[in-house]
Formats: structure tokens, C-alpha cells, sequence
């Protein structure tokens, strides 16, 4: 009963001019933390890549196991395959080749060269091309 | 010289019994297990126990690794991955501690074994895999349908996709496992060296001092190893976690 009453009092004509006036600027101040939330992430990010290729061993490591693991995991899958239908040299042949592309998949994802493979329907060959350039130098 | 590898024998300290040929023991990789949980609770709660507004050192550096953890997570994932952060918080404190305490001289490496990464890799994707299963049902399974490839390539980039999935543990494992395995070996070779050049006395001890640099420096090099694989796995699963949330995009 008495809060209402109050701010009528003081100036009755700016009430609900402030509220808009809040709300605007309230808005814009939430798209603002979000901008700057979201280019604290991304910076983030890129640290955080930056980090963990900063030796060129490391570097050697992480993409050799990589690739490795696929041609490991096409490999098992193939003979499981085989083990489990009989279908003797078969399975392991073909399994252990697309292990092989897993493989490169693999390493082409960890090195960063297919960040947009899921947005674009561009070829292989156009999404490796502009990643290339900065990883050269 | 004793073998490089003789480091990473496993050998029981306590027999307990046996199932069928194996026998049920503490060995030196459980014993350091065992050391290394109790550091990490011991430390945590040492660090938490007067927990104040303005902390004290203990409690700073325990802030300082949640901060990091939850940052981490927290890039990764959006703010719902937050319920994970115990399982990677864990995982983060467990492999950098083991790391850690490889490199203290006559410790166990326990990370040195892919027997145990592997059973911490196979965690992470059980977890990845159960939980988006159970969160998105069979939509869990659009994450091996990649979007805007042609018809005719798809059955193809799928198989591909799932041995790519399939091949995450392993690489998961592999790569923390390679990583202590071969910074271990290289260190103990190194180490040898010296012991051999002093021993064959005459002119080539004179070159002993050489190899002891490089020691020196390869130790500085393996200890931000240490640190280093313990943050590229949790970053790791983070990534994989960010699939079991979002297989969408």
C-alpha cells in the first residue's frame, strides 16, 4: 500500500520511463557480458591449444598415438569381426584400412586442420587448405 | 648398470591368496596407488579444514586447482558439464600427483603402465558413453552421422567415425602412457651413462660430467611433462565429456 505510493510522489510522470530506460540498459549490458564472456572463452581456447602444442615433441606424441590408435582400434574391431563371423582374412583387411582413414581423421582433428568438418559440407581438401597456412610457419 | 627398464617391474610386497594362476597382492604400483590417493585427500582436506575468506597457503593452492579444473570444464563443456567436475577433478589430481611422484628417484611410476591409463581412459568414455545413452537416447548416436557429406560417402564416413570413437580410449591411454614410459627410459639411459664413463676411468671419465647435465636437464624436461600430460588429459575429457552433453553440433 505505501511502496506503490512512493515513487508517485517524487515524480509521477518518470516511472515508467526509468523502467524502460532500465530495461534497455540492462539488455544491452547483458550482451555486453556476453561478448565478453564469449571472447574470454575463445581466448581461453586458443591458450589452452597453444599450451599443449608448445613442444614440438609433445606435438610429435600426441599425433603419432593418435594416429596409432586408430589403426589399433580398426585392427581389433576387424578381427573381432572375423572371430566372431568367420569371415577369415576379410574383416582385418578391411577394418585395419578404414582404421587407417580413423587414423588420419584422428590427426587431422587434433592438429586442428578440420575444426569446421561439421558446419561445412566443403571437400577434405578445401577445410585442410586455409588451416594450413598459419600451421606452416 | 641395471636395464632401464628394470624400473618398471612390478613386484608384490604382500600375498594375499589366489584366484585360479593369479595371485591376489599389493605391489609396489598399488602400494604407490594407494600413496597417492592418501597424499591427494590428505592435502585436500588439510587444505579445506580452516577454510577462510582470506586463505592461507594451503588453501590458495587447493583454489588455485579448482579454479583451473572448473575453468577447463567449464570452456569445454558450457556450465551443465559442472556436474562432472568431481570425476575430472579427480582424474586431473590423480594422473598429475602420479606423474609427480615418478619423479621423485626410487618411486614407482604407476602412469608408466598402460594397464592403469587404459582402465582411467576406459572411465572417462564408460562415462561418456552411459551418459549420453541415457541423457539423449538413440540421438546419442547422431554423433557418428556427420552432417552435409554426400549420400554415397555416408556409410563410409560412418564406420569411419565410429572406429574413430572406438579409438579414443586407446589414443587417450597411449599417448599418457608413451609419454612416462619413454621419458623414464630416457632419463634412467642417460643416468647410465655416467656410471659407465666414470667406470671405464682412464681419459673418458673426464667426459662424465656431459651426461649429468643432460640428466639434469632432462629431469627440469620430464617434470613439465608431467604436468603437462596430466592437463592434456583432462582437457581430453572434457572434449569427449562435451559429446556425451551436446552430440548434436
Amino acid at each position: 500500500m505505501v511502496d506503490p505510493k512512493r515513487p508517485d510522489n517524487g515524480d509521477s510522470g518518470k516511472s515508467p520511463n526509468d523502467e524502460a530506460d532500465l530495461s534497455t540498459r540492462l539488455e544491452r549490458l547483458d550482451s555486453r557480458l556476453g561478448e565478453i564472456s564469449e571472447g574470454r572463452a575463445g581466448a581461453q581456447k586458443d591458450r589452452a591449444r597453444a599450451a599443449s602444442n608448445t613442444s614440438g615433441l609433445g606435438q610429435a606424441f600426441r599425433l603419432s598415438a593418435e594416429f596409432i590408435s586408430g589403426v589399433i582400434a580398426g585392427g581389433l574391431l576387424g578381427w573381432l569381426i572375423d572371430r566372431l563371423l568367420g569371415t577369415s582374412p576379410w574383416g582385418l583387411l578391411v577394418c585395419m584400412l578404414l582404421g587407417f582413414g580413423a587414423g588420419m581423421l584422428n590427426m587431422l582433428r587434433a592438429s586442428g586442420e578440420l575444426k569446421r568438418d561439421a558446419s561445412s559440407a566443403s571437400s577434405p581438401g578445401d577445410a585442410t587448405k586455409p588451416g594450413r597456412g598459419p600451421n606452416d610457419k | 648398470m641395471a636395464s632401464p627398464l628394470d624400473q618398471f617391474i612390478i613386484k608384490p610386497i604382500a600375498t594375499f591368496g589366489q584366484i585360479g594362476d593369479s595371485p591376489i597382492a599389493l605391489t609396489n604400483s598399488g602400494l604407490h596407488m594407494i600413496g597417492i590417493v592418501g597424499f591427494i585427500v590428505g592435502a585436500m582436506l588439510m587444505s579445506t579444514r580452516q577454510a577462510a575468506l582470506v586463505p592461507d597457503r594451503w588453501q590458495a593452492v587447493a583454489e588455485t586447482l579448482y579454479e583451473f579444473v572448473a575453468n577447463m570444464l567449464r570452456d569445454a563443456t558450457g556450465k551443465d558439464g559442472m556436474r562432472f567436475f568431481p570425476l575430472v577433478f579427480s582424474l586431473f589430481l590423480f594422473v598429475l600427483v602420479a606423474n609427480l611422484l615418478g619423479m621423485v628417484p626410487g618411486a614407482f611410476t604407476v602412469t608408466s603402465h598402460i594397464i592403469v591409463t587404459f582402465a582411467l581412459a576406459a572411465l572417462v568414455i564408460g562415462t561418456v558413453v552411459i551418459y549420453g545413452f541415457v541423457k539423449h537416447g538413440f540421438r546419442f548416436l547422431g554423433l557418428f552421422v556427420p552432417s552435409g557429406v554426400p549420400v554415397w560417402l555416408l556409410p563410409f564416413i560412418t564406420v569411419i567415425e565410429i572406429i574413430s570413437f572406438l579409438s579414443r580410449p586407446i589414443s587417450l591411454s597411449l599417448r599418457l602412457f608413451a609419454n612416462m614410459l619413454a621419458g623414464h627410459i630416457a632419463l634412467k639411459v642417460f643416468a647410465g651413462f655416467i656410471v659407465s664413463l666414470l667406470a671405464a676411468a682412464g681419459a673418458a671419465s673426464i667426459l662424465a660430467p656431459l651426461p649429468l647435465l643432460m640428466t639434469i636437464a632432462m629431469v627440469a624436461f620430464e617434470i613439465f611433462v608431467a604436468g603437462l600430460q596430466a592437463y592434456v588429459f583432462t582437457v581430453l575429457t572434457c572434449i569427449y565429456l562435451n559429446d556425451a552433453l551436446h552430440p548434436g553440433h
